[in-house]
C-alpha cells in the first residue's frame, strides 16, 4: 500500500519494532544465557513465558495488584526452573543433544497441557496497571501507555541481567563457564550449583516476559509455542549463547517485522525467516556469537 | 500358521455361501439366502463401503481444532456434533424433526464417533481422517474450523469417496472452486456474509466510505476480504485503503495496526476469526483504533464478545449462521438450544448448530436413500428436499452442496444493555439466503465423479 510508506508512518513502525524487539530481546536472553552456561537448548522456555503470564494472571486475580503478578509470576517460574533443573535436567547434561532436546520439548508439552487442563482454551487477560492504561500522544503518533512502559520495564530487567553477568563474581563463572567449562570445574568451582542458578535465572526471565507482556496479549496455553520460534531466530540471529546477542537480535528481529509489514505486510515473518537465513549463510555463529562450544 | 490357514479356510467358507446366496437371490430362489442387508449386495464396493456399515454400527470421524488458534470455536463444534449423534442414537424428537425417516441410529445403525485434534492445520486434519478411513472404516467424516483444513477434507473425500461434512468454513472456495462430489457445506460463507451484511454496511455509514482490512492469510481471509471489498465499492463507492494480510495465529498485531491506524479509514472490518480475532481486536483498542474507526467483523466468532470482554462489541456489527436468541422465531432452535445448555452448561454457538444440523442432515440423507452407498446418499442430497432445522427450512443446491440458509445480522450489545449473562448480540435481521448467494458456478465449482 503506497499510501503507508509515509515517514510518518515509518517512524511509527520502527517504533513499534523497538517496542516488539525490547521483548523478544529479553526472552532470548533468558534462552541465550541457558544454552551458552549449561549447553542444553531449552524448548520449553516458551511454555514458561505462558506460565509466568498465567502465574502472574492468578495472582492478580487474588489480588488485583499488578506488582504482586508480576512478582508472582517471575518467582514461579523461577521456581519452576530450578525444579526443573534439579531433577530433570541435570541428568542430561552428559547426554546427546537430541536427548536434551526430546525432553525439554516433552516437558513443554507438558507444561502446556497442565495449562489447559486447568484454565481450558479461552483466553484469559491481565489488565495493564492503572497507571499504564490508555494512549499516549507521541507527537509523530499515538501509542498504547501500557507498550510504552514495557519498553522501560525490559530496559531495566536487562539492565539487571547485564549486572549480574558482567558485574558479579556469578557472572564471572557463568562468562567463563560459556567459554571453557571444563577449566572452570577443575578450579573447583561447583560448576552444577552455577548451572542451577544460571538456568533459575533464565527461566525468570521467560516468566518475567511472560507477565509483563500478558497486558499486552490474552493468555493461551499455546501463545509460548508461538512466541518459540521468534526467539529461536533472535538468538540465531544474534549468536547463541551470546547476552548482547540475543538484544541486538530482538532488535533487529522488531525491526524486520515491523518495517516489512509497512511495506507488504505478508512478508513480514517471510522476511524475519530470510534474516535468519542470510546470518546462518554469512555469519553462521552469528552477529555477536563466539565459536561453536564442544 | 494353523491359525491362517484356518482363517483363510474359513473366509473361503464365508465366500462360498455368500455367492450361493447370491446366486440363488438372482435365480429368484429360496429367500432364505438373501444377505441380511439387502444393500450391500445391491452396490459395489467404493470408499469404506460395504465394510464400513456392515456391522451393527457405524463410525464417523471428526476431526477438530481442539488446540491453537481456533481451539474454543472447535471445541463447541464438537460438542454440536456429539449431541447430535447421542440423538441420533436415541431417536431424539429434535433429530426426527430434522429427519422424519430417523428412527435409532441411522438405518437402525448405531452412531460411533471419534475424534483427533487437527490444530487447524490441513495436513494434521488430513492425517486423522485418513486415520478413521482406514482403522475404523468411517462412513462420514466431519471437520474444518480453518478453511484450509476443508478444502484439505474436501480432495481428501473426493478421492476416497467418503463423504465430507464441513464444519465451520467461511471460505467461497469451499462450495466453489474446491468444491467436491463427496463434500457438502451447512454454514454462511465470504459472499452469503457480504451481500447480507454489505446493505446494512452501507445504511448504518452511507456511501463513499474508507475501509481498513485485517485479513488472515488463508483461504478463509482472502476471500471473505474480497468478497467484502467487491460488494462495497461496487454498491457502495467504498474505497480500500489497506488490506493488512497477516498469518494465522500471529502472536502480535501492532504493526498491522499502527498501519490501518495511518490509514486514514474510517470502517475497519476484521477479517481475522477465532483466537486471531479476539488478540486483534483487543490491541486494537489499545493502539486507539476503534477510538477513530467503526469495527465490522464480516464473519462473527463463536464467544468473541464474552473472549473480548468490555464494551468492546458494543455496537459492532457481524454477519453469522445462528445466534441463540432466533429462538423465538424457530421452535427447533428453542429445543436445540434447550438440549445443548442442559448439557454443556452454555448457549450454542454456530460452531456447534452448524454441526449438530450437519449430522442430523446427513442421517437425513442415508434413511431417504435406503443405504450407505455414498453416491445414493449424495443423490438423496441433491433432490434438494427441503427440510426443517434451527434456521427455518433449508435445502442443499445440487449444483454445489451448499445449503441454502438464511444469513443472520447481528449487532453487539453494550454491556450494560444485557439483559443476561449470554446476551452478547442483538439479532438485527435474519435474511433468507437464495438471494444472496452466487450463481452455483460462478466461483469455478465442478463437483466431480459418484464413483
Amino acid at each position: 500500500m503506497p499510501g503507508l510508506f509515509t515517514w510518518a508512518n515509518l517512524v511509527s513502525q520502527m517504533f513499534n519494532g523497538l517496542v516488539l524487539g525490547a521483548l523478544l530481546a529479553l526472552i532470548s536472553s533468558g534462552l541465550t544465557i541457558i544454552y551458552g552456561t549449561l549447553g542444553v537448548l531449552n524448548l520449553a522456555h516458551g511454555a514458561m513465558f505462558m506460565m509466568g503470564g498465567y502465574a502472574g494472571y492468578l495472582a492478580f486475580t487474588a489480588t488485583g495488584s499488578y506488582v504482586v503478578a508480576v512478582i508472582a509470576g517471575a518467582l514461579f517460574v523461577m521456581i519452576v526452573g530450578v525444579i526443573m533443573e534439579r531433577v530433570i535436567i541435570r541428568h542430561f547434561y552428559s547426554r546427546p543433544n537430541e536427548d536434551q532436546l526430546l525432553v525439554t520439548f516433552g516437558l513443554s508439552i507438558v507444561f502446556v497441557e497442565l495449562v489447559r487442563f486447568s484454565f481450558g482454551s479461552l483466553s484469559r487477560s491481565v489488565p495493564p496497571p492503572p497507571w499504564g492504561v490508555g494512549v499516549t500522544q507521541l507527537g509523530f503518533m499515538l501509542y498504547p501507555t501500557y507498550r510504552l512502559l514495557v519498553v522501560g520495564i525490559v530496559a531495566v530487567a536487562l539492565l539487571v541481567l547485564y549486572v549480574v553477568l558482567y558485574r558479579t563474581r556469578l557472572g564471572m563463572i557463568v562468562r567463563a563457564g560459556i567459554e571453557d567449562a571444563v577449566m572452570v570445574d577443575s578450579l573447583g568451582i561447583n560448576v552444577y550449583r552455577v548451572f542451577m542458578i544460571v538456568f533459575g535465572i533464565g527461566a525468570m526471565a521467560a516468566g518475567f516476559a511472560g507477565i509483563v507482556n500478558a497486558p499486552v496479549v490474552s493468555l493461551t496455553p499455546e501463545m509460548g509455542e508461538m512466541i518459540m520460534v521468534q526467539t529461536f531466530v533472535v538468538v540465531v540471529i544474534g549468536g547463541v549463547g551470546s547476552f548482547p546477542g540475543a538484544i541486538l537480535g530482538g532488535l533487529i528481529a522488531g525491526q524486520i517485522l515491523s518495517i516489512t509489514s509497512m511495506i507488504n505486510p505478508g512478508y513480514a515473518y517471510v522476511m524475519l525467516f530470510a534474516a535468519m537465513t542470510l546470518v546462518l549463510v554469512l555469519r553462521p555463529s552469528g552477529l555477536m556469537g563466539v565459536r561453536g562450544r564442544d | 500358521m494353523t491359525t491362517n490357514s484356518r482363517t483363510a479356510s474359513r473366509r473361503d467358507f464365508l465366500r462360498t455361501t455368500a455367492l450361493a446366496g447370491a446366486a440363488a437371490a438372482t435365480g429368484g430362489g429360496a429367500s432364505l439366502f438373501m444377505p441380511l442387508h439387502a444393500s450391500a449386495a445391491d452396490y459395489p464396493a467404493i470408499g469404506t463401503f460395504p465394510a464400513g456399515s456392515s456391522g451393527n454400527s457405524v463410525f464417523v470421524g471428526l476431526t477438530m481444532p481442539r488446540t491453537g488458534t481456533y481451539a474454543v470455536q472447535g471445541e463447541d463444534e464438537l460438542k454440536g456434533a456429539q449431541l447430535a449423534i447421542e440423538h441420533i442414537n436415541a431417536g431424539h424428537p429434535l433429530i426426527k424433526a430434522i429427519s422424519p425417516k430417523t428412527t435409532k441410529g441411522v438405518l437402525g445403525k448405531e452412531v460411533k464417533s471419534g475424534v483427533a485434534d487437527d490444530e487447524a492445520k490441513p495436513n494434521s486434519g488430513v492425517q486423522n481422517i485418513s486415520r478413521f478411513i482406514t482403522e475404523n472404516k468411517a462412513v462420514v467424516m466431519m471437520g474444518g474450523t480453518s478453511s484450509a483444513v476443508a478444502v484439505a477434507l474436501n480432495k481428501l473425500a473426493q478421492r476416497e469417496k467418503v463423504i465430507f461434512l464441513s464444519a465451520v468454513s467461511g471460505s467461497n472456495d469451499t462450495t466453489g472452486k474446491d468444491c467436491v462430489r463427496y463434500g457438502f457445506r451447512e454454514c454462511t460463507y465470504g459472499q452469503t456474509a457480504a451481500q447480507g451484511i454489505g446493505p446494512v454496511l452501507l445504511k448504518e455509514f452511507g456511501k463513499g466510505k474508507k475501509a481498513a482490512y485485517l485479513t488472515p492469510d488463508y483461504t478463509y481471509g482472502h476471500t471473505v476480504q474480497k468478497s467484502m471489498q467487491d460488494f462495497l465499492s461496487k454498491e457502495g463507492g467504498w474505497t480500500m485503503v489497506t488490506n493488512q494480510v497477516c498469518p494465522l495465529g500471529a502472536p502480535d498485531y501492532s504493526s498491522f495496526l499502527l498501519n490501518i491506524a495511518n490509514s486514514g479509514a474510517e470502517v475497519f472490518i476484521n477479517v481475522n476469526w477465532g483466537h486471531d480475532a479476539v488478540l486483534s481486536i483487543q490491541q486494537a483498542k489499545q493502539f486507539g483504533v476503534l477510538d477513530k474507526q467503526k469495527l465490522v467483523v464480516p464473519y462473527q466468532v463463536p464467544f468473541l464478545a464474552r473472549e473480548v470482554g468490555g464494551d468492546l462489541m458494543g455496537g459492532v456489527l457481524a454477519s453469522t449462521s445462528y445466534w441463540w436468541q432466533i429462538e423465538d422465531k424457530y421452535p427447533l432452535a428453542k429445543m436445540f438450544n434447550a438440549e445443548f445448555s442442559k448439557k454443556y452448561g452454555y448457549q450454542p454457538e454456530w460452531g456447534a448448530q452448524c454441526c449438530y444440523l450437519q449430522m442430523a442432515m446427513w442421517a437425513a440423507a442415508v434413511e431417504a436413500a435406503g443405504t450407505f452407498y455414498p453416491p445414493e446418499v449424495i443423490k438423496a442430497y441433491e433432490k434438494g428436499t427441503k427440510m426443517d432445522s434451527m434456521v427455518g427450512e433449508v435445502y442443499f443446491r445440487p449444483e454445489d452442496h451448499q445449503l441454502v440458509r438464511p444469513v443472520i445480522i447481528v449487532r453487539g450489545k453494550k454491556v450494560a444493555d444485557m439483559k443476561g449473562k449470554e446476551d452478547y448480540w442483538d439479532v438485527m435481521e435474519i435474511l433468507p439466503g437464495a438471494p444472496l448467494m452466487q450463481k452455483p458456478d460462478e466461483f469455478g465449482c465442478k463437483l466431480g465423479d459418484y464413483t
